[in-house]
């Protein structure tokens, strides 16, 4: 079953770039907060401190990519009116960083593949013809770097560690990977993207990322699934059609925001 | 040695634990002495790093750094200070104030 | 002058004891391998550790509002202070280590329920403005608290003490901060600040403990410089700071027979509830049982975590042994 988007991305449009922003900034700032809900529940201190760093840095670049997409967008909107003041329907992340955060199993498995998918696209970003979002990409680079050397090391932990671990990684492994194809699917906004010289071809960025995967995968002693069909790989996020978890999600984060519209915090 | 017999014993001996204890020096600029900032838990070498990344240089400040497991570290006993220490603090010969040269004289 | 010492025993020798009292006099930082009292070492694990469990269990009601937070930046900067809360928990129960305790018994301890921790985080958050009050108040009192222990005989909790007196002053400017903003704001954040205000003041009061008069340990712990000040000097140097900032931002603290005495320019306040107090500590607070199952839950999930870190590790130096056979 195909999924229709409820906002449609016009191809010649100003707004191409304001779309693709958005994917940038709401994968990111999604990531970050179901990241931020292990504060002061992780399995140990330092790990409740690692963790919590990872999640600053994605909002941070939530943070630069949410305020660029409001002012190539021209209508007065800034990062926290894009944050939280967006319907479900208008956010444009992908699936698979919507998804509750599960156990420390499925929390790491989804970093780590969000992680090098992340260096991959980020360093092309970086060497990217639009000089405000190379900038944005070459500082994000920097983090994403950490970030996948440190869920490449748990990865390998968890894989390679107890027969548990390895089973509750395994597992997510499993679950997680038909929402994997979505990050790689290119649609007309890629494709602008492309030809304006802005972001690399997703195809290549899939098989880098798909290379580093297999590596640590196997260094993990975990199995990969088969390719998943298309018409049971997750997809929609990109233009709106998303899981019903994300609704649950903004209405604990915009919340506040929203009960006391026009006020400054 | 068989892999499997190696994971088997060591899973055997993976009871819950805090981790070993690490010690943490930082070097705040080049050329300067690297000095204890504290210590965290870690299960190796690598998290260590990482971690003491996080806990002791997430505010900047911090161009290197060393991880040494507390159980490596062979430290003077407070007890013995007088024999280990004080034979140093009296041979003022060691020290550059003990020498006279004329006035006047400089670079010496 | 100093003749070799023998090897340090635990058993309190009256003339060590003595000579460990004049090093105190003196000044001087007791450290770990140094000779000390039995008593010393106990109190200081008590002191030590009962601090530390307070800032890992401080994360738990602010950490309620990080899902939450209203602005991006208010998230960020609530994120970065939980985790150095964590952290804060981190540099003490280290140094708790090393007078000869493992990190894991006192965790142990805490999730028994056999230690305690600051009351104060036994409170509910009930409002994004809890967050803000918070920080002026409990990281307020805090500072007052910590600012003095930077200075204290033990050098590692001395050293601690001045990592985390650098990091927490930007705690209360937070805190303050979005204080400060909800008393500008509408009239429902207006109102939804000093509500918060009327909630947290008393319990933060409290934060300093018993009355002097009530304090058993504290004679001791001053004259082993572990302990700088009384509770009942901190608390009225926390209340005469706290005032003017209060009025500052046109706020009203929940105490009708507060009043100026000119003479010690003294904020004198009324009478503080030590029946409440006493309740929350012995377990009864509002969310005593909630802080404790949190922790619980947070370790007993977390097990399986540790267990493969441990594992793995094992693996490694096994093969690295094989390797190099």
């Amino acid at each position: 079953m195909t999924s229709r988007s409820v906002v449609p991305a016009p191809r010649d449009s100003p707004n191409v770039l304001f779309e693709y922003l958005l994917r940038l900034g709401d994968d990111r700032l999604v990531l970050g907060h179901r990241l931020s809900e292990w504060c002061g529940h992780g399995p140990i201190l330092e790990e409740d401190i690692a963790t919590s760093n990872v999640a600053l840095d994605l909002l941070g670049q939530a943070t630069m990519f949410l305020r660029l997409a409001g002012q190539l967008e021209g209508k007065g909107r800034d990062e926290d009116a894009l944050a939280y003041f967006r319907e479900v329907v208008e956010f444009r992340n992908c699936q698979l960083v919507e998804l509750p955060k599960g156990d420390f199993a499925f929390t790491i498995a989804r970093q780590f593949l969000f992680d090098v998918h992340a260096v991959v696209l980020l360093d092309a970003l970086s060497r990217g013809t639009h000089v405000q979002l190379a900038a944005i990409a070459a500082k994000s680079l920097k983090e994403a770097k950490y970030h996948v050397r440190h869920s490449g090391e748990w990865m390998l932990k968890l894989g390679d560690g107890t027969e548990e671990s390895h089973r509750r990684l395994q597992r997510a492994v499993d679950d997680l990977w038909r929402f994997t194809p979505e990050i790689f699917a290119a649609d007309d906004v890629d494709r602008a993207m492309l030809e304006a010289g802005i972001a690399p071809d997703l195809a290549a960025v899939k098989a880098q990322w798909e290379a580093l995967v297999r590596e640590v995968t196997e260094r993990a002693t975990l199995t990969l699934p088969d390719d998943v069909p298309r018409a049971a790989s997750a997809r929609g996020g990109r233009t709106g059609a998303h899981t019903e978890h994300l609704g649950h999600m903004l209405a604990e984060m915009q919340i506040i925001a929203r009960s006391h519209p026009g006020a400054t915090w | 040695m068989n892999q499997d017999v190696v994971a088997e014993q060591t899973e055997a001996l993976a009871p819950d634990s805090q981790w070993p204890l690490w010690e943490v020096f930082t070097q705040s600029e080049q050329g300067a002495p690297h000095e204890h900032a504290g210590s965290l838990h870690a299960a190796d070498a690598e998290q260590a790093l990482q971690n003491a990344r996080d806990v002791y240089a997430r505010r900047g400040g911090v161009i290197s750094l060393w991880v040494v497991p507390a159980s490596a570290i062979t430290a003077s006993s407070p007890g013995e200070n007088g024999p280990f220490f004080d034979p140093g603090a009296d041979k003022a010969y060691r020290h550059p104030q003990f020498y006279k040269v004329p006035r006047g004289v400089r670079g010496v | 002058m100093t003749q070799s010492r023998p090897a340090p025993t635990s058993t309190d020798d009256p003339a060590k004891a003595a000579a460990f009292e004049a090093r105190i006099a003196a000044g001087e930082s007791i450290e770990p391998k140094d000779w000390m009292p039995e008593k010393y070492r106990r109190q200081l694990v008590r002191m030590m550790s009962q601090h530390a469990h307070s800032e890992v269990v401080g994360m738990l009601p602010e950490g309620n509002w990080i899902t939450r937070a209203p602005s991006l930046r208010r998230k960020i900067s609530l994120i970065a202070k939980v985790q150095d809360e964590a952290g804060h928990g981190l540099y003490i129960y280290c140094g708790t280590e090393t007078l000869g305790v493992d990190r894991a018994e006192l965790i142990q301890q805490l999730l028994d329920g056999r230690a305690k921790y600051s009351s104060i985080f036994n409170y509910p958050t009930l409002s994004w403005a809890d967050i803000g009050v918070i920080g002026w108040f409990v990281d307020g009192a805090a500072i007052v608290n910590q600012t003095i222990l930077a200075k204290a005989s033990y050098g590692p909790y001395a050293r601690a003490m001045v990592r985390v007196c650098k990091e927490e002053n930007f705690h209360k400017r937070q805190g303050y901060e979005i204080v400060a903003t909800l008393a500008n704001g509408t009239p429902a954040q207006q109102a939804m600040v000093q509500d918060a205000v009327n909630r947290w003041w008393w319990p933060s009061l409290m934060m300093f403990g018993p009355s002097d008069t009530d304090s058993p340990n504290t004679a001791e712990l001053i004259r082993w410089k572990v302990k700088r000040k009384t509770n009942d000097e901190l608390r009225q140097r926390f209340v005469n700071l706290t005032v003017p900032q209060a009025t500052a931002v046109k706020l009203t603290l929940p105490d009708p027979d507060m009043t100026y005495n000119a003479e010690t320019e003294n904020w004198e306040c009324g009478g503080i509830d030590w029946e409440e107090f006493h309740q929350v500590v012995r377990g009864n607070g509002p969310c005593n049982r909630e802080r404790l199952e949190a922790r619980n839950k947070a370790h007993d999930e977390g097990a399986w975590v540790r267990e493969a870190a441990s594992a793995y590790a094992a693996k490694q130096r096994a093969r690295q042994a094989s390797a190099a056979a």
